[in-house]
């Protein structure tokens, strides 16, 4: 063959191939099927790095159609380099509308975040998972794990759990805090902050979940039981900041240490960038907040 | 004062930019063209091939000079560009036995049929550098002589005869090889799944595994039967025809390894086998391989699974690099809200361990002071 610039390779609509997509769509018709399941599939490699968010990134190519409005986010950011470069990829190869406003989308592919604006029906949130098996750092064999959710045995992670509050005190799990699903399956939901955890149960929008490079995909319907695992007498809680948010000055959201200067000057702010802008539009004020807005990029 | 971090997209075309600059170096030095690295390059060349299975020398070539010359990067390219590709067929096994053999040694025989054929080694080279290489000197045509008619017997073949050897494989008549690139991997896996995940795994990755068994982690004895080198045939059923068609042929090496067996309760003493095989010539990704098949199969001699080459999940999990350098890599991705959720719980634990000490130090102070 030649390299000949003229053969421009052509690629289907949203990269992937349509039997790869249906490949992909039944295994998530099995993942809704059975929540919290992890479904094996034939994960494919990607033009983006393992790591990067390809099981999200495959997800989303298999549900997304022409009409649909995606948002990317990263750290619960839509300016990040990797959720500006996915929602580029998805611009290109299915040149859909997209959007930074949470209301107005109707598929979000996110890492490590839940938007705090509450999600509706219709939505569907996908999750880029790095390592799908709540259990693998507790047993780190495949054929072990899976008969271990096949008999429902997940005393080694209540285990875990109690020796973290022997040893400190609390459950020292802070973030891909292991959750359990309408009282089956121990589900990771990826390594979003605990504080995310709530926003999982009954969820009127579909949480779709994806690994590729450990090439697993697992759902949970809308409404959904998600209950985070605790103990009756150290039962679950989230994060709190004793601050609120220095730009809109929003309470009770998830909040990113943001570093000032070199004398341990800092300050924190939204993490959901969507989230403090409208608040911002709306004229809330937070101490560190300029007088004015800037003019929106 | 902050100002939140915007224009993500523009510092990454300009950094996709700076890359292509540095990609092309000093413009006063002629680019690369791809024939330079398929001819002059070859065996770098072979390696992106095979661990990309993909089987296309100008491709590889083409992602090795994208690359800038890091083969894991090289690799990864050519696995991305693979996987869009249709499937129209599968073709039949090879016979490595009919191959055109360029090169072909054993360890095992002093002579044997065919002769020990040393073909491009590197072997007994002395490692001095060449400084006329630099200049660009003319290179003498090499001797050649006509190729045997007659296919060269492998030597595990040999050792078949005589039943000292296992048979080649007890996969059912019926048994469908698996495909690595189609179907999630699932654990334990039949050898021809593993076989091919050994196929396309690092090289290094690989070599060390393959070193350690030598090392007394997981010791097998073995014996290179044969490493051959050379040209194999490819042919595809087609429905409509009543013979297989011939589609080209691919370079392969192969190599049987001949392991030491004691016997068990189900199979006789004999000697066991280790395989490798992979796209080009790469003896030294082939024998690793056949060193790590074998350590691989001890559960089917009964042997004890002691050894990190021995543990299928540990060795096949691990041995992909597209995978394993994603995954480490991806680390230099934001992390922040986890690190957030780490600090702020770091930071209480340290303002309890504090206030404790301090306690504590009061308690001493004023029990001194009574």
């Amino acid at each position: 063959m030649t390299a000949q610039a003229t053969d421009i390779a052509t690629y289907n609509f949203a990269y992937l191939d349509e039997q790869t997509k249906r490949m992909i769509r039944r295994a998530i018709l099995k993942g809704i099927a059975i929540p919290g399941y992890q479904v094996p599939f034939a994960s494919r490699e990607m033009p983006m790095p393992y790591g990067w968010g390809t099981g999200g990134v495959q997800v989303t190519a298999s549900i997304i159609g022409p009409d649909d409005v995606l948002k990317v986010i990263d750290q619960g950011a839509d300016d990040t380099t990797n959720a500006v470069s996915i929602r580029a990829f998805f611009k290109k190869v299915a040149n859909v509308a997209v959007t930074t406003e949470t209301a107005k989308a109707t598929i979000i592919q996110t890492r490590h975040r839940i938007p705090e604006y509450p999600l509706t029906t219709g939505q569907v949130l996908v999750y880029q998972v790095p390592i799908p098996e709540p259990l693998r750092f507790l047993e780190p064999r495949e054929t072990e794990t899976r008969k271990m959710h096949a008999l429902e045995e997940y005393g080694l992670m209540h285990v875990k759990l109690y020796e973290d509050i022997a040893r400190h005190g609390r459950i020292a799990t802070t973030y891909a805090y292991p959750v359990k699903v309408e009282g089956r399956y121990v589900m990771d939901p990826s390594p979003t902050p605990k504080f995310d955890n709530p926003k999982m149960h009954r969820s009127p929008a579909l949480q779709l979940f994806g690994a590729g490079r450990e090439k697993r995909i697992y759902a949970l319907p809308p409404f959904t039981d998600v209950v985070s695992l605790d103990f009756e007498d150290h039962p679950f809680e989230v994060q709190t900041f004793d601050q609120p948010c220095a730009l809109c000055a929003a309470e009770n959201v998830y909040l990113d240490e943001v570093i000032l200067d070199d004398h341990g000057g800092h300050m924190f702010v939204c993490s959901d960038t969507d989230h403090c802008e409208k608040r911002r539009a709306e004229g809330h004020r937070g101490h560190l907040a300029p007088e004015t807005m800037e003019p929106a990029q | 004062m902050y100002v939140a971090v915007k224009g993500g997209e523009a510092a990454i075309a300009n950094a996709h930019a700076l890359l292509a600059d540095r990609r092309r170096g000093d413009r006063s030095v002629p680019a690369l063209r791809l024939d330079q690295i398929v001819e002059q390059l070859a065996l770098g060349v072979d390696r992106v091939m095979s661990e990309g299975s993909l089987y296309d020398r100008e491709l590889a070539a083409l992602a090795i000079v994208q690359a800038r010359g890091d083969m894991i990067e090289a690799i990864f390219l050519v696995r991305a560009y693979r996987t869009t590709l249709p499937r129209f067929g599968y073709t039949k096994a090879i016979d490595t036995g009919a191959m055109l053999v360029e090169r072909r040694v054993s360890a095992t025989y002093k002579d044997l049929p065919g002769g020990q054929l040393l073909g491009p080694t590197f072997d007994y080279t002395h490692r001095l550098l060449d400084p006329e290489l630099a200049a660009g000197g003319d290179v003498a045509e090499p001797l050649q002589r006509a190729s045997e008619a007659e296919a060269m017997q492998r030597v595990s073949a040999i050792l078949a005869r005589e039943g000292l050897i296992e048979p080649d494989g007890d996969m059912p008549q019926d048994h469908v090889p698996g495909d690595i690139t189609r179907e999630p991997l699932e654990f334990p896996m039949a050898r021809d799944i593993r076989l091919q995940a050994l196929s396309r795994g690092d090289e290094g990755f690989l070599l060390a595994l393959g070193y350690s068994t030598q090392r007394g982690y997981a010791r097998n004895h073995p014996f290179v039967g044969e490493v051959r080198i050379g040209e194999v045939e490819l042919e595809l059923d087609v429905p409509e025809l009543p013979f297989a068609v011939p589609l080209g042929s691919v370079r392969v090496t192969e190599c049987q390894m001949v392991n030491q067996f004691k016997g068990s309760a189900k199979a006789p003493p004999q000697f066991t086998r280790g395989y490798g095989l992979v796209f080009g010539q790469s003896e030294r990704k082939a024998m690793a391989m056949a060193l790590c098949d074998r350590a691989l199969r001890a559960s089917e001699f009964g042997e004890d699974v002691v050894a990190a080459a021995q543990d299928e999940e540990f060795v096949i999990s691990h041995s992909d690099n597209v995978q394993a350098t994603g995954f480490v890599e991806h680390l230099k991705l934001p992390h922040y809200v986890d690190f957030q959720a780490e600090l702020d719980l770091v930071r209480r634990m340290r303002a309890e361990h504090d206030a404790r000490e301090n306690a504590g130090k009061a308690e001493e102070k004023r029990e001194a002071a009574e």
